[in-house]
């Protein structure tokens, strides 16, 4: 007994990291109508990131999200400037299928790039209290992972906040809902763009530094990534970051409860079967509006 | 003010405007008439720069709007209430009133803006918490309008604001543009509604099939035979 709660809590603590790779996507998807395929990859190099700011500057990986996240968000810019912003408005077929070229050409070429620069093996970050633990009667708790779940809640708690009270939150709302109507209201739906993409890129920055100092990165980890956020963005639908958030910590007790029942190999079925049902029985998604 | 000039405009290969010429002045009501595909719409959505003009000029106090993105035509001082209202149905009234003041030009007068709506539409003040979507039409109208109006312009274009609402409101959404008309804000109303358009308008344009067929004083409009056969005649009084 107390072992299927130790691991449904280990789910529940990946499940953190899964709701904050998802909140980026969504947003994006959301606000864009594209979906970003290479976002996976976007969190393998935040979790690059993290490794290098570790060895170069030796610090603390935590403090690490304090360089990681806005070098993800100007990589995000880029990103829109160079690719993105040219399918954003065009009409829907072409963006949809201009989109996914873009994507996973962008994927194939991260992925090629960390392979040439750090080679395919896994890395991780080593802390000093890589080992603490937090004991909760039965259960043990590993700090690292704790206060990840705590950052990652943190993160999608402050994107909700910019969402609801900035200027440019709410223009970012607007452009969501409709996007000629909020260029009527005197919005540069642009720029709207470019921010929401950003912003997406720095969560999956943050994501993947979280990723690292928990677990391990390695280059060919993006497409999980992606598949991932895919399934919860599926599962709490558009439009609420802390739904998403919510969606992540469901998708990760699921998939931890269906390896406790079914044995490991059924991890990441259950995902899939996720997917599926959702978008069958209620296709926008449980938080959707 | 608003000075139209030769304008055509297109939908793909299909030509939707013709040579059309028009002006709004400073101060005025003007009305543009006409039936359901003259091009209203697409003069008053091109004006606003969500379509782009394919031959003529449109300038506006002496500026080219024709390059222009309509988020700085919003700047330049005009605003548009588009059809079927397009509001931000997931937020609350008071959401979408603020956005209305989003570009440089509105954003001092934010406060100011939002009483000048509250009392325009008092019924939107004790709503102003609620989410639009929840809103009766002739809600969401005023908030369409209270909108627009947040952009502190010089020209308030409307299109079809009488649509979808209930009669006893359409009444009172016409009164609502003569008031704004009188703080010297220039309107521009493309409406169905015949009768209620050239009640409150100086002029109006009739279009027809992507041409100005008529143009004139209300009263001589109101007066015209073809207008009166066509716009005002037994079916068209009943609405």
């Amino acid at each position: 007994m107390s072992l299927l709660a130790q691991q449904l809590l280990l789910g529940l603590l990946i499940g953190g990291l899964y709701g904050l790779a998802a909140a980026g996507l969504s947003l994006v998807f959301g606000v864009m109508k594209v979906l970003d395929v290479a976002h996976g990859e976007l969190i393998m190099l935040g979790g690059y990131g993290v490794v290098f700011v570790v060895a170069l500057l030796g610090l603390d990986p935590f403090a690490a999200l304090l360089i990681v996240i806005p070098l993800s968000l100007l990589l995000g810019a880029v990103l829109y400037w160079g690719l993105f912003g040219f399918v954003v408005r065009a009409d829907e077929e072409t963006r949809v299928k201009n989109s996914l070229l873009i994507g996973f050409g962008l994927a194939l070429a991260l992925h090629a790039l960390a392979v040439q620069l750090w080679t395919a093996d896994e890395r991780s970050v080593v802390t000093p209290y890589a080992g603490a633990v937090v004991s909760v009667g039965p259960l043990t708790i590993p700090l690292v992972r704790l206060a990840s779940l705590v950052i990652a809640f943190a993160l999608i708690g402050g994107l909700h906040l910019l969402l609801a009270r900035w200027r440019w939150g709410k223009a970012i709302r607007a452009t969501a809902e409709d996007w000629q109507a909020a260029m009527l209201t005197g919005i540069d739906i642009r720029r709207a763009y470019l921010l929401a993409f950003a912003i997406g890129t720095a969560l999956a920055g943050a994501a993947g530094t979280l990723v690292t100092i928990g677990y391990s990165v390695s280059p060919s980890i993006g497409l999980e990534w992606t598949l991932k956020a895919l399934i919860v963005v599926v599962l709490a639908g558009l439009g609420s970051m802390l739904g998403t958030f919510v969606g992540g910590l469901l998708l990760g007790v699921a998939e931890a409860a269906s390896a406790a029942s079914f044995g490991g190999p059924y991890r990441e079925v259950v995902g899939l079967v996720i997917f599926v049902v959702v978008l069958v029985v209620r296709p926008r998604g449980l938080f959707g509006r | 003010m608003l000075e139209i000039r030769d304008l055509d405009a297109a939908y793909g290969d299909i030509r939707v405007l013709s040579t059309v010429s028009l002006t709004v002045g400073a101060g005025e009501i003007v009305a543009l008439l006409g039936p359901n595909g003259a091009g209203k719409s697409t003069l008053l959505n091109t004006v606003a720069g969500l379509l782009r003009p394919g031959r003529g000029t449109i300038t506006f106090a002496g500026t080219d709007l024709a390059r222009l993105h309509a988020h700085l035509i919003v700047e330049q001082g005009i605003a548009l209430v588009p059809e079927g209202r397009r509001l931000f149905g997931g937020m609350t009234v008071e959401d979408n009133l603020e956005l209305g003041a989003f570009a440089p030009r509105a954003r001092a007068g934010r406060t100011a803006g939002l009483e000048r709506v509250y009392t325009l539409f008092p019924d939107l003040l004790s709503r102003r918490r609620q989410l639009v979507r929840a809103l009766s039409g002739g809600q969401q109208q005023m908030v369409a309008v209270g909108r627009a109006l947040m952009t502190n312009p010089r020209l308030l274009m409307l299109d079809e604001p009488s649509l979808g609402i209930a009669p006893r409101l359409v009444a009172s959404i016409m009164q609502s543009l003569v008031a704004i008309n009188r703080t010297g804000v220039a309107v521009f109303l493309v409406e169905q509604n015949v009768p209620a358009a050239l009640g409150l308008a100086h002029r109006a344009y009739v279009l027809e099939s992507g041409r100005i067929a008529l143009a004139g004083t209300a009263a001589e409009l109101a007066a015209d035979p073809h207008v009166r056969r066509a716009y005002l005649g037994p079916l068209a009084m009943r609405q």
